[in-house]
């Protein structure tokens, strides 16, 4: 009992950090139906954007832990963001009207060029880092197995509930996220409406990566090591999570993603941590055959 | 021109705010944790090239604007029909004309054009983008290696068997999936190919797991094999030669040569029955086919389950030139690399994808080769350094040249592939060349 409920809280975390990736997939094939393969790279590159920031913040001698991560989170964050804009802009955005295997080609080669290109510069080894947030609190103690809710995982979800709040409100609420809407509902109305699609598809690549950056860096605190191959194993789960929250469902993304990080999480301490990655691949499949438009998503009706 | 020179401006100080990070801040392991170190050089000349790239495409771009943004003209079609042939006969007379090293590296490339060959079918006719198509390699290989290792079974016996376990597993797979939409059909083949190598790792008492299968068997010819002791038999001792290892290399590429041209030969066969007329179809408009009555999910199945069985024996031939097979070999890198292949040899073109594998895995091997002699004769640090680490900048350039084809020349780079049957004006269907 006590060991289910710490697979509960492990396996909360870990979802939560894939909900936000998943939120970048869900949002982009909502408003262009594509899959932007890259996403899981621009997850990785916000990672090492963030190891990068931290690592550069210690050695300007600022140690204090908020304050370092509240810069290195906007740092990563703009940056990812300037990535995400980059590659919808040189990789996506010419091949609109092309023909319908061109952007899927196209993202793939994008993600292969990041995932190479992080593993050129920074090198292909696991990058470690010390604990930011060292410690945490025993919850209960039952059979003689202690449950415990590291300080980490509390900012985990503190820093990933407000982001989505922030990101529900943009979206709910504000002008941008009622052009975001309309573009997703029908791109063509809408430009004949006088929204700038280019640009609503724009700032949706970059919300997308701002998000998969504030991922990474919660990986990143989480696990303590990264490398340049976790954008891909990350990546398809993410997707995994989008498809099973429904893709194109905004609370479905983040529902999938804790559903897949409980998955996960439970697959491995009960089963085996060796097929962890097989279980969720397996997901997709399961899913993708008898529940095609997820718990949360509407059927997709085409028109010719 | 002001403009033009603004333009540049921006985008150098975009590559500035994606590179400086990355590049001119290195992450390396000391000996307190994680140290940075700056590079400041490697970021200045990577944004000026930048700056130089974008003002060149802005004063030039237009003007350099290619003429047919769907692939080369008739003149460049021409010339690829006196290529194949020529192609050919180089590859038929290779072995008594170069060395080792370049029979093993023709039987490398050789292996790659077959994989393009069968993918081709898959992306370049069907139109259907498989990202796992290494899984099929892999499935191939394995199951020839656990036939003979277990059973004993030759090469020739376990060839056609390795390729109806690939095709069989084509059709397992492509089964429930290939209802679904083409994007979903990419992630799922991506998904399959990471779960059959998680498997080949962890399933130990089958495979071996990590550390592979060792002495496997290698092909005979008539039953002659190519044992170095030179008794009866063997094939030295048969024709009364000195036994050599070279007679087993030329043997194998012609193996993997004759296994390709029975690919080629057999995919310009089916285009031409009704079935691969329903590919092109399909490749082109799914809903028209459709509406036309064909049945879309047994032409998918089809189309992927014959991709699966050459991708099944070039696998079966992969593991008894290298005698030893692991998981590492079957990696998404090299699925990502025959895809690398098709796409730049031009989708569905049988030529543009043998030309894309000799350049791409043949050309860049040369390179590689040329630059460490040219370092061993000059004593050349920068030239060494530069051989090294050319095989970790492959990837890097296979992705960029994936992104690069579909956005100037959609139908690929060296080649192209139109329908095979075309409407002209007058409405009456004409049959396409080669």
């Amino acid at each position: 009992m006590a060991y289910a409920l710490q697979q509960l809280i492990n396996g909360i975390t870990l979802g939560m950090i894939y909900g936000l990736i998943a939120v970048g997939y869900t949002m982009v094939y909502g408003i262009i139906g594509m899959i932007n393969f890259a996403h899981g790279d621009i997850f990785m590159i916000g990672a090492f954007l963030s190891l990068i920031a931290l690592l550069g913040l210690a050695s300007l001698g600022i140690t204090a832990v908020p304050i370092a991560l509240a810069l290195t989170l906007v740092f990563a964050a703009a940056l990812a963001a300037l990535y995400g804009w980059t590659v919808e802009r040189v990789a996506y955005r010419p091949l609109r009207g092309s023909f319908r295997l061109a952007p899927l080609i196209s993202a793939i080669g994008m993600s292969i060029t990041l995932q190479n290109f992080v593993q050129v510069s920074q090198g292909a080894r696991v990058k470690p880092m010390e604990a930011l947030i060292p410690g945490g609190f025993q919850i209960m103690d039952m059979d003689d197995f202690a449950v415990r809710l590291s300080w980490m995982q509390i900012v985990i979800a503190v820093t990933t509930l407000s982001i989505l709040a922030i990101f529900t409100w943009l979206v709910t609420q504000t002008p941008l996220g009622r052009r975001m809407r309309a573009c997703e509902q029908d791109l063509r109305m809408a430009s004949l409406l006088g929204i700038d699609t280019d640009l609503t598809i724009s700032v949706t690549f970059v919300i997308g990566a701002a998000l998969a950056a504030v991922a990474g860096l919660m990986f990143l605190l989480y696990y303590g090591a990264i490398d340049f191959f976790i954008g891909f194993v990350a990546g398809v789960k993410a997707f995994t999570a989008a498809v099973l929250g429904g893709i194109g469902s905004l609370p479905g993304a983040v529902l999938g993603g804790l559903l897949i990080g409980l998955i996960e999480v439970f697959w491995s301490a009960y089963f085996s941590v060796e097929y962890k990655d097989v279980a969720a691949f397996s997901i997709l499949i399961i899913v993708l055959i008898f529940l095609p438009t997820g718990i949360l998503g509407r059927a997709e009706v085409e028109k010719v | 021109m002001k403009g033009v020179f603004r333009d540049a401006g921006l985008s150098a100080l975009i590559a500035l705010g994606l590179f400086a990070p990355l590049i001119g801040l290195v992450t390396e392991n000391g000996e307190s944790g994680l140290v940075l170190r700056a590079r400041p050089v490697a970021v200045a000349v990577v944004v000026s090239l930048v700056f130089l790239g974008r003002l060149l495409m802005l004063i030039r771009g237009r003007r350099i604007a290619l003429p047919s943004k769907f692939g080369p003209g008739p003149a460049m079609v021409r010339a690829g029909k006196a290529v194949a042939p020529v192609l050919l006969i180089v590859a038929l007379l290779l072995p008594f004309g170069g060395s080792r090293y370049y029979v093993d590296l023709a039987t490398l490339v050789l292996t790659y054009i077959m994989l393009g060959w069968g993918l081709n079918v898959v992306v370049g006719l069907a139109g259907l983008l498989d990202l796992g198509y290494v899984a099929f390699y892999a499935v191939g290989a394995y199951s020839y290696a656990l036939l003979a290792t277990t059973f004993g079974l030759g090469f020739w016996s376990c060839l056609p068997l390795a390729g109806i376990m690939a095709a069989f597993w084509g059709v397992l797979l492509g089964f429930p999936v290939l209802r679904l939409r083409g994007d979903y059909l990419a992630i799922v083949t991506l998904a399959f190919g990471e779960i059959i190598r998680i498997v080949l790792i962890n399933w130990v008492s089958l495979t071996n797991g990590p550390n592979g299968i060792t002495g496997i068997p290698r092909p005979t010819l008539f039953g002659l094999s190519f044992s170095m002791d030179g008794g009866e038999g063997t094939f030295a001792g048969f024709f009364n030669l000195e036994p050599e290892t070279i007679q087993r290399v030329i043997f194998l590429y012609y193996v993997i040569l004759g296994l390709a041209l029975i690919t080629n030969w057999f995919t310009l066969r089916l285009r031409r029955t009704p079935l691969g007329r329903a590919w092109e179809a399909l490749r082109e408009d799914e809903t028209a086919c459709r509406s036309l009555g064909i049945n879309v999910t047994n032409t998918k199945l089809t189309a992927f389950a014959i991709g699966a069985m050459f991708g099944g024996f070039a696998g079966a031939f992969f593991a008894t030139r290298q005698a030893f097979i692991s998981p590492e070999s079957f990696t998404f890198i090299e699925s990502a690399t025959v895809l690398a292949i098709v796409v730049l040899g031009g989708l569905g073109s049988q030529l543009g994808v043998a030309l894309a594998a000799i350049v791409m895995v043949g050309g860049l091997e040369l390179l590689r080769s040329l630059l460490s002699w040219l370092a061993d004769e000059m004593g050349s640090e920068l030239f060494a350094g530069i051989a090294n680490e050319l095989p970790l900048y492959r990837m890097l350039v296979f992705g960029l040249a994936l992104v690069v084809v579909m956005v100037l020349r959609p139908r690929g780079m060296v080649s192209t592939r139109t329908p095979t049957v075309t409407l002209t004006r007058a409405g009456t269907p004409v049959g396409g060349g080669a």
